[in-house]
């Protein structure tokens, strides 16, 4: 069908074309002495023509794969991004405790669900659950619920189906604050479980 | 000074120590509060032959360490040697010729007297004290040494006059172990135990926590992220010697059973955290508790059958007594909703621990039996950690009422609180080792 379209418009270029290059033709011909047969110009003219349409075609389909590429291109990098992005989110989306407790909240538990969605999409990744606390409290008992608070969320993703061999939990308890303040805003954000890649 | 409590309180105590001397002599110190009325002592400095001026250097030192480390005990307050009616290096020193209405006059109710000799770069310490109400000697002791070994004779001649006054040896071979983070890294530390002879058990340029003696002074067990995950070592104090436990997961806080190469710690390889025994290699003999949820920080009792601990299964920290013969297992404290930390003394009569309210901690001792508790700090700062001397008679522990976190000192009885050492950064965790010089 394409090819077809591309003959008559072949042809709606040519034939004035053709009128035009033989009057442009003729004016350089006409300075030397004409000793070959009209017959014969003819057809040179006619295959000069076509070769010319073979070329717009090329460029044409060159054009129309590089535009192609280009969204293919595009697209991947939009999915590179995206995939980036799911990383980054697993690795800096933490799940937040309230103080002396280890239970997951509604948002912690879809939080989770998005990390087990990541886990899936990534089967190589081994990563480690870390288990943090606030300063609050006495540090032995705080080691303890950290590795609590660690524990719950491996088994909230081995009970999506994630192996559990693929994850492991350590326990900082209140040794490594991310908010050094000594206020409720700072021990919120450190009462905490965070995703990392073995 | 004399009190009938004592007597109730020494059959006690004899109750549990069958092979005990007769403690009847010792009805100086009112044990159910020695601390509350302070025995006043005289410390003149101690004689020297005529005018040897190496000799009164030594002896001047010997008689100011001893009165510090009496001082220290919170059994005595030290009288002023302003008062004093006798001239030290006239008087008599061995007993026959004191006259002892000249030091109860001035209220002294006892009297050290030394003698220092020096020959040959020998020095001879001749140490006594007296009981200047009843008039007569408690202790006689004579030491020899090189002058400079002063601080070694006041410690010693320390050790027998509280043994003399309240039966128990005390702490004066003892040291503590506790973490500071002034390299910029928790490390294990160990200091004598007035704080003096500071110096750096681990290099680990890590995070180091909760040391514990064993019974015999030579290893200490701590918990360590030195290879990345929290784990317990069993390190020689003195030689370049450790064990691990080879489980994965938490292992956290650990605690010698008095009298043996044993120790209890939590551990979490089954999924959840539970108290085991192990070896002194770190092989596991057996699981000492079986409920899900929080289990740790063991502390023995001096009889190494029971165990306190903290446990989160009524839904918040509380402590309880396990009996690791019966295996029966008792709620200790009901009151507020965060009790950790305990250290049972090793008298055996009191659990110290501490409480958070209000987000402030403080610690309170608890007896075993009847649960009944005593606050022993209160609005100053944050208090934590407490450990007792090996004697029973004081309590180390952590506090921030100075701003930064440091280790105080303070009577069983939460009297006499005082700091014990400053060194840069933070310390905490502190623990009191036994009443042994480490070979």
């Amino acid at each position: 069908m394409m090819k077809r379209k591309w003959i008559i418009l072949a042809l709606v270029l040519i034939v004035p074309a053709m009128l035009f290059t033989v009057s442009c033709a003729k004016k350089t011909v006409s300075t030397e002495p004409s000793t070959t047969d009209t017959a014969a110009d003819d057809a040179a003219r006619q295959a000069e023509l076509e070769k010319q349409a073979e070329l717009d075609r090329q460029r044409q389909l060159e054009e129309e794969r590089l535009a192609a590429e280009r969204a293919e291109q595009l697209k991947a990098e939009a999915v590179t991004r995206d995939l980036a992005m799911a990383k980054n989110r697993f690795l800096n989306e933490n799940i937040y405790f309230d103080f002396d407790k280890s239970v997951l909240s509604y948002q912690a538990q879809e939080l989770l669900k998005e990390k087990a969605m990541w886990m899936r999409a990534n089967p190589d990744a081994s990563v480690v659950v870390e288990g943090h606390c606030d300063e609050r409290g006495t540090n032995a008992y705080n080691l303890a619920l950290g590795e609590r608070r660690a524990e719950s969320a491996k088994t909230f993703l081995v009970n999506l189906g994630i192996s559990g061999a693929r994850m492991t939990t350590i326990s900082y308890g209140e040794e490594r604050p991310l908010d050094m303040g000594h206020n409720e805003e700072a021990w919120a954000k450190n009462r905490r479980a965070t995703f990392v890649i073995e | 000074m004399i009190f009938n409590r004592w007597i109730v309180l020494w059959s006690v105590f004899l109750m549990l120590l069958p092979a005990s001397v007769s403690a009847a002599r010792y009805n100086y110190i009112d044990i159910s509060n020695p601390f509350l009325r302070k025995t006043p002592i005289a410390v003149p400095v101690f004689k020297v032959p005529a005018q040897d001026p190496a000799a009164i250097r030594t002896a001047e030192s010997a008689a100011r360490r001893l009165a510090y480390y009496l001082e220290f005990t919170g059994y005595f307050t030290i009288s002023d040697p302003g008062a004093f009616l006798e001239d030290p290096q006239a008087m008599d020193i061995t007993g026959a010729g004191i006259r002892y209405r000249n030091w109860t006059v001035i209220g002294a109710e006892m009297l050290v007297t030394g003698g220092v000799e020096i020959h040959d770069g020998e020095a001879q310490f001749e140490l006594r004290l007296f009981d200047t109400v009843k008039q007569k000697m408690l202790v006689g002791k004579r030491y020899r040494g090189k002058p400079d070994d002063y601080n070694r004779v006041a410690r010693r001649f320390c050790s027998e006059v509280v043994f003399a006054v309240t039966g128990s040896r005390g702490f004066f071979d003892s040291k503590l172990a506790f973490v500071s983070n002034g390299t910029g890294h928790k490390e294990i530390y160990l200091c004598d135990f007035d704080g003096s002879n500071v110096r750096q058990f681990t290099r680990h340029n890590s995070i180091s926590l909760f040391p514990d003696w064993s019974s015999d002074g030579r290893w200490i067990a701590y918990t360590t992220y030195a290879n990345k995950r929290p784990r317990i070592r069993m390190q020689h104090v003195k030689e370049k010697r450790w064990s691990g436990i080879d489980k994965p997961g938490l292992q956290a806080v650990a605690a010698w059973v008095p009298g043996q190469f044993k120790l209890a710690a939590s551990l979490s390889f089954s999924g959840d955290l539970e108290i085991y025994l192990l070896t002194g290699n770190g092989k596991v003999i057996k699981r000492l508790t079986n409920s899900v949820g929080i289990d740790g920080e063991p502390t023995w009792a001096p009889d190494g059958k029971r165990l306190a601990f903290v446990s989160r299964r009524a839904g918040n920290p509380q402590i309880y007594i396990l009996d690791t013969v019966s295996g029966r297992v008792q709620r200790l404290t009901f009151e507020g909703r965060y009790n950790t930390q305990p250290s049972w003394s090793p008298k055996g009569d009191r659990i110290a621990y501490s409480a958070m309210k209000s987000g402030v901690i403080d610690i309170f001792t608890i007896d075993p039996e009847n649960g009944e508790a005593v606050q022993l700090t209160e609005n100053q700062g944050s208090n934590e950690a407490p450990t007792w001397s090996p004697d029973g008679s004081l309590i180390a522990f952590s506090s921030t009422r100075e701003g930064k976190s440091r280790i105080y000192v303070m009577t069983a009885y939460g009297t006499d609180q005082r700091r014990l050492l400053t060194l840069p950064g933070e310390q905490t965790n502190p623990k009191w080792s036994p009443n042994i010089v480490t070979p």
